[in-house]
């Protein structure tokens, strides 16, 4: 929890996420089987929505009735015309086929309708579960998680998940649509129905040993294209650095290796996949011959109506295609499970920090702070802080120094219930911080953080942030306070700017100044503060102290502080080492203690002094 | 600089696609061979595809017109259907191999298009200026190079091949029907022209809400990382049900557009099957009648129900050729856009090799301007200024001042607007960049590190230098201690998969990967702010030691790090506004001096938290 393990360089962030977009591949590549635990809870989502479930169950059937009785109503309509003595009207065949036509158009609107409906529906809810529960998890957790792979289950987890969705009607009804042609040709006669289905075994078989075998060419394909995409986004990531350092044609034959790899493994894949076509074709075509030899003789030797040769024609032209679509959805399945087990995963992380059932809303309260023998750490048996008590008074401002690990950062953690005391208690204006709303909390308690952080959006979204009720008058009126107006105006479209990238056009300086006035327009009234500025130029510098002292104006104020001038401003400072206070009191007092504050202030000193001869 | 907005692909844009899809069908057509076997192959298929139809309306007019007559030739008879049966089997087995034939050919060729491209964009990218890629979003980049390609070689793969296949399929079947019945033929192929018009209306449909829905997908999806990454931004604030009233507005937008996408594409679906089935009510109607009035044998009426069911599938996938074709068109407006650009920084034809006599570096007059929007923006004017051989230069300004890009220059990143740079007497423009960067090492603030062990980042500008060469250079950035102790020391790997370095310690790095190479002039663009003064003050004295004198420019915010230069400029918008040395400058009392007194007095640091440690250990 080091303060600055936020802190990355821009060019490494834009190369991180290349790389990240690689490592989403291969996890898509984990296959799990059939998890009844995953499948229950998942359909826990879908259970809000049973009416459109079985409202799409429902067209499947009409869709897949309809479709097994259109060769019917045709065979029957062929035996009519051949023989006009039969028992309905060949027009009333007619007649029915037509009602059939439409029956069927209206099944397979209303099955996809419903089913893609659901899914998107139940994916948004699926999402929206995630990221409303990530807005709750520890902090911890958070700071342990990569946010590109975080990102990677909201999305491609979940897209996953649509997809079987999706398709697992449309499954339902091919599995429904085979079982029906299988009866459907057993009644009609049972031997050529018998013999012409024996082909299905054998496209069974080969698919069963031809689908392990190319799974590993697919993957090695996959692969091989994420990897190559990946030396290129790093390459364009880091084009300043290769042309620096004249790697043209060192990379170009680097990534020419890696494309021709990637070019190997995708013709294998394409020859892994094509192979199947032929196979699919001469099993159709054996199918297509039994009925014309054996069925043929039968309606020669007058077994057999002509029409139900004609009907067996048809249904042999399609009866391939669910068994092709179903051995697909299988493997659809199995990526679904194991999204679903990634998904959960995220959904099952605790929370621990959560209001009470009683919590009050911390309203008009005095905005004192105490700290009430506080022993808190982040892993068991090893505490950061140890038996810490400490107060502020209202409107007090308080630096706290102490070296790396001290357990500064610690304190304002606690103070916004970012994680919960092991022992002792927080109290602001007396109220316990676990006994009221985190909400009401978080509007009392505002943090500038060391690393300032923008949404993408306008200048002014930024500032105003979540509190919708300023004015563009008030955001300004901020902005002017902490000396940001200067330079927002200097911005093409002033506070209408588009800040791309996350503020990346704003030097570090400019994104701090609209933090602080992000602050103030919050309007807390207690602000705690991480002031290192360790990349802040020495002209924005400036700035930021006067804003500073806007911002801190009328509250009580915890500093964490890296820099003299807050330190010596500060009503009071507090040393921390090792989790205990080892001295506090204002600075002239501190000096003359002439203990670890006097001796830290005289190191930065003597190290500045030594780079400076002669200066003052 | 510039930050750039992601180009939008234009939806369909009928007026490019001509051109376009001609230039991509000229990348296929370098593979002439693959191409005339894949539509050789496909013809073939075709054939064998309207073959059985007609076989599997002989099977039943054999028997059936024979059926209950009294037949003195039997076995004749039997012998004709088993030959109907096994041209059926056949047939289909020479359409499916033909089929895999020409489908393995055509995805071939996309392949290898893909390859073309491939290396195409990637050498050009390397090529292309600053300038390009300061206007150029890194990400919109890689989405060309990645999905863009992925469009221009599906086109190629599926677009191409379903069209041409189709193309045959409804000539050659309407040959076949029209010349034996016209009338039935009529009828019988009354659905195309309606299902294709829906397939075409349905692929535009489908692509422009497809771009909708992922502009807005896209704005979901940043909602939620930025909520991620600023989650402490977010709790510090209470933001929570701000931040899912956002994320439910963009959810609430892109699933209603979704539904709305849905509706139309199912309907779409349902239409053209209704449509298809319409059809085949009236060919057996009017067929039946035939049949009955003796007009028509019963396996003609079965060949042309038949035909028609071969006939769907391929007609209704006039949606995905408009589609393939659509994303071809922008994907390659895009891509080619890129491919066709030419850097405007690169050797003269006369470019001769630079010959280093000392490192002596002179600017003359220079100024540069960049093209904005409204006009040229003047970023650096008159500026003149010597840096001897060996010599040191510290340049001082605040940001935005020009630093950078002045410094920039010299390898020529970007080329003088006016005025001129010479290293030894001779004009950086007139000799070539490989000698040139070769001379010119900068060291930059942000640092890129690529995701590989610490040995091949050190040695990124001289991949063949020896172990003993990199252990040097670190040892005088002072990471070397820091190094060897790593768990697989210089093969540990850097980044996500390996260990993440400090700020201080990468640009400790990148200053370790500028001495590598032994440039002449030596360049620091602000590459020591994260690391601490006394620190820094060693890295310096070990790079004096290690390589002699050596002409340095250094840029700094901190005027510790210039102050013993032999020059330093002050620069202010572009224009140097004060020169001299250190104690000179001071004594002038103007922005310098300024600058200086802040940085002394009120700005005293506490250590930063790389020395902070360092300094603590020294005073307790």
């Amino acid at each position: 929890m080091s303060s600055d393990s936020m802190t990355s360089a821009p060019a490494g962030t834009l190369a991180g996420r290349s790389r990240r977009s690689l490592g989403q591949d291969h996890e898509e590549d984990i296959f799990l089987s059939f998890d009844p635990r995953i499948f229950r809870r998942f359909f826990g989502f879908v259970r809000p929505y049973k009416l459109s479930v079985w409202g799409s169950l429902a067209a499947v059937l009409l869709f897949v009735a309809s479709q097994i009785s259109i060769p019917i109503v045709i065979s029957h309509a062929v035996n009519d015309a051949v023989d006009s003595g039969r028992v309905f009207p060949f027009d009333w065949v007619i007649a029915g086929f037509v009602f059939l036509i439409i029956a069927n158009a209206l099944g397979s609107f209303l099955q996809e309708w419903t089913a893609a409906r659901l899914a998107q529906q139940v994916i948004f809810d699926l999402r929206r579960a995630m990221f409303s529960h990530l807005q709750d998890v520890s902090m911890g957790f958070l700071d342990q998680t990569h946010v590109g792979r975080v990102m990677s289950r909201l999305q491609g987890d979940v897209n996953a998940l649509q997809e079987f969705l999706e398709t697992s009607v449309s499954a339902i009804g091919d599995f429904v649509l085979l079982v029906g042609i299988i009866v459907v040709l057993l009644v009609m006669n049972w031997w050529l129905g018998l013999l012409t289905l024996s082909v299905l075994p054998v496209l069974i078989i080969v698919r069963a040993i031809w689908l392990p075998r190319v799974k590993s060419t697919f993957r090695r394909a996959r692969d091989a294209s994420s990897i190559v995409n990946g030396v290129l986004a790093e390459n364009i990531s880091g084009v300043r650095t290769v042309q620096e350092f004249r790697r043209e044609e060192v990379n170009f034959a680097y990534f020419e290796q890696r494309a021709r790899e990637n070019l190997e493994a995708q013709v294998n894949s394409a020859w892994a996949s094509q192979i199947m076509v032929p196979t699919v074709d001469i099993l159709s075509g054996v199918a297509l011959a039994v009925i014309a030899i054996a069925g043929g003789s039968a309606v020669l030797n007058g077994r057999l109506d002509v029409g139900v040769m004609i009907a067996f024609i048809f249904y042999a032209q399609r009866f391939f295609d669910p068994i092709r679509t179903l051995s697909q959805q299988y493997t659809v399945m199995q990526r679904a499970m194991a999204a679903g087990y990634r998904i959960f995963e995220v959904l099952d992380v605790p929370v621990a920090i959560h209001d009470k059932p009683d919590a009050v809303d911390l309203v008009d309260v005095v905005p004192s702070v105490e700290f009430r023998n506080v022993t808190f750490g982040y892993k068991a048996g090893r505490a950061i802080l140890h038996d810490l008590s400490f107060a502020i008074a209202p409107y007090e401002k308080v630096a706290i120094i102490g070296p790396t690990g001290s357990g500064k950062t610690s304190v304002t953690a606690l103070l916004h219930r970012f994680y919960d005391v092991w022992q002792g208690e927080i109290l602001i204006g007396g109220y316990d911080v676990r006994d009221v709303t985190l909400d009401s909390l978080g509007h009392t308690v505002a943090m500038v953080l060391q690393e300032p952080f923008l949404f993408t959006g306008t200048v002014l979204e930024n500032i105003r942030f979540n509190t919708l009720s300023a004015t563009r008058e008030q955001v300004i009126a901020a902005a002017v306070a902490v000396s940001a107006d200067k330079f927002i105006r200097k911005l093409p479209d002033g506070y209408d700017t588009q800040l791309g990238q996350r503020g990346q056009n704003l030097s570090i300086g400019q994104r701090q100044l609209l933090s602080f006035a992000r602050a103030l327009v919050a309007d807390p009234k207690i602000l705690i503060l991480d002031e290192a500025t360790a990349n802040i130029d020495s002209f924005t510098e400036l700035d930021i102290q006067n804003a500073l002292n806007v911002l801190l104006e009328g509250r009580t104020s915890i500093v964490i502080a890296h820099r003299l001038a807050t330190v010596r401003d500060a009503d009071r400072i507090i040393v921390l080492q090792d989790g205990k206070i080892v001295e506090q009191g204002p600075h002239n007092g501190l000096l003359a203690q002439n203990g670890l504050y006097a001796r830290l202030l005289k190191s930065s000193f003597s190290s500045f002094d030594e780079a400076q001869p002669g200066a003052g | 600089m510039t930050d750039v907005k992601l180009a939008q692909p234009v939806p369909v844009d009928f007026t490019a696609m001509p051109a376009m899809l001609k230039r991509v069908i000229g990348l296929a057509m370098k593979y002439p061979w693959h191409m005339v076997l894949a539509i050789g192959a496909g013809l073939g298929a075709t054939i064998f595809n309207l073959v059985i139809p007609r076989l599997l309306g002989r099977a039943v007019d054999q028997a059936h017109f024979l059926a209950g007559e009294v037949i003195p030739q039997a076995f004749q008879v039997h012998q004709g259907l088993l030959w109907t049966g096994l041209l059926l089997a056949g047939a289909s087995a020479l359409r499916g191999l033909l089929q895999m034939l020409s489908g393995y050919q055509a995805e071939y060729v996309a392949q290898r298009v893909g390859y073309d491209l491939r290396l195409a964009f990637f050498e050009k990218l390397q090529r292309l200026d600053f300038e390009f890629h300061d206007n150029t979003h890194s990400g919109d980049l890689i989405t060309r190079g990645m999905l863009d390609l992925e469009g221009v070689r599906v086109f190629i793969e599926m677009g191409m091949q379903r069209f041409v296949m189709l193309a045959m399929l409804l000539l050659m079947g309407c040959w076949m029907l029209f010349s034996t019945d016209p009338l039935m033929a009529v009828l019988a192929l009354s659905f195309v022209p309606f299902v294709a018009w829906q397939a075409f209306r349905t692929a535009i449909y489908l692509r422009l809400s497809w771009t909708k829905l992922q502009e807005c997908m896209s704005v979901l999806t940043r909602y939620m990382e930025e909520s991620l990454q600023g989650m402490r931004v977010v709790r510090a604030f209470a933001a929570k049900s701000f931040e899912m009233m956002k994320f439910d507005k963009a959810a609430d937008l892109a699933l209603r557009l979704s539904n709305r996408r849905i509706f139309g594409r199912t309907g779409s679906m349902s239409v053209m099957t209704l449509a298809f089935y319409t059809s085949m009510a009236i060919v057996l109607w009017v067929g039946g009648h035939r049949v009955q009035s003796g007009q028509m044998t019963i396996g003609h009426l079965t060949e042309i129900l038949a035909f028609m069911t071969i006939l769907q599938q391929p007609v209704r996938q006039i949606t995905m050729i408009v589609n393939s074709s659509a994303r071809a068109t922008s994907s390659g407006v895009r891509l080619f856009d890129i491919l066709d650009r030419e850097p405007r920084i690169k050797d003269r034809a006369d470019a001769r090799e630079l010959v280093i006599t000392g490192g002596h570096l002179r600017f003359q007059n220079v100024s540069f301007s960049y093209a904005t929007a409204s006009g040229p923006k003047l970023i650096l004017s008159d500026i003149s200024f010597e840096v001897g051989a060996g010599r040191t230069l510290g340049i001082v300004g605040a940001p935005g001042a020009g630093k950078s890009t002045l410094i920039h220059l010299i390898p020529r990143f970007y080329d003088v607007t006016g005025g001129g740079i010479t290293i030894d007497g001779q004009d950086v423009r007139d000799v070539t960049l490989h000698s040139l960067r070769k001379a010119v090492g900068i060291v930059q603030q942000d640092v890129f590190l690529f995701d590989d062990s610490v040995a091949s980042n050190v040695a990124y500008g001289d991949p063949d230098a020896e172990d003993e060469k990199l252990f040097e250079a670190t040892a005088t950035s002072q990471l070397h201690d820091y190094l060897k102790l790593l768990p697989d020391a210089y093969d540990t790997r850097i980044g996500e998969r390996g260990v993440s370095l400090s700020g201080g310690q990468r640009q400790r790095l990148s200053i370790a990967r500028g001495l590598v190479p032994a440039p002449s002039i030596l360049i620091f663009d602000d590459a020591t702010s994260a690391i601490d003064v006394a620190t820094e003050q060693r890295v310096r004295s070990g790079i004096r030691k290690a390589a002699g004198r050596r002409t340095t420019i250094i840029i700094a915010h901190r005027l510790s790090s210039v102050m013993n230069a032999d020059e330093i400029l002050f620069l202010e918008q572009g224009r140097i506004v004060e020169r001299g040395r250190h104690a000179e400058l001071v004594a002038l009392g103007g922005r310098y001096a300024e600058l200086f007194s802040l940085q002394s007095s009120a700005d005293k640091v506490f250590p930063t938290p790389e020395n902070r440690a360092l300094t603590l250990e020294a005073s307790l």
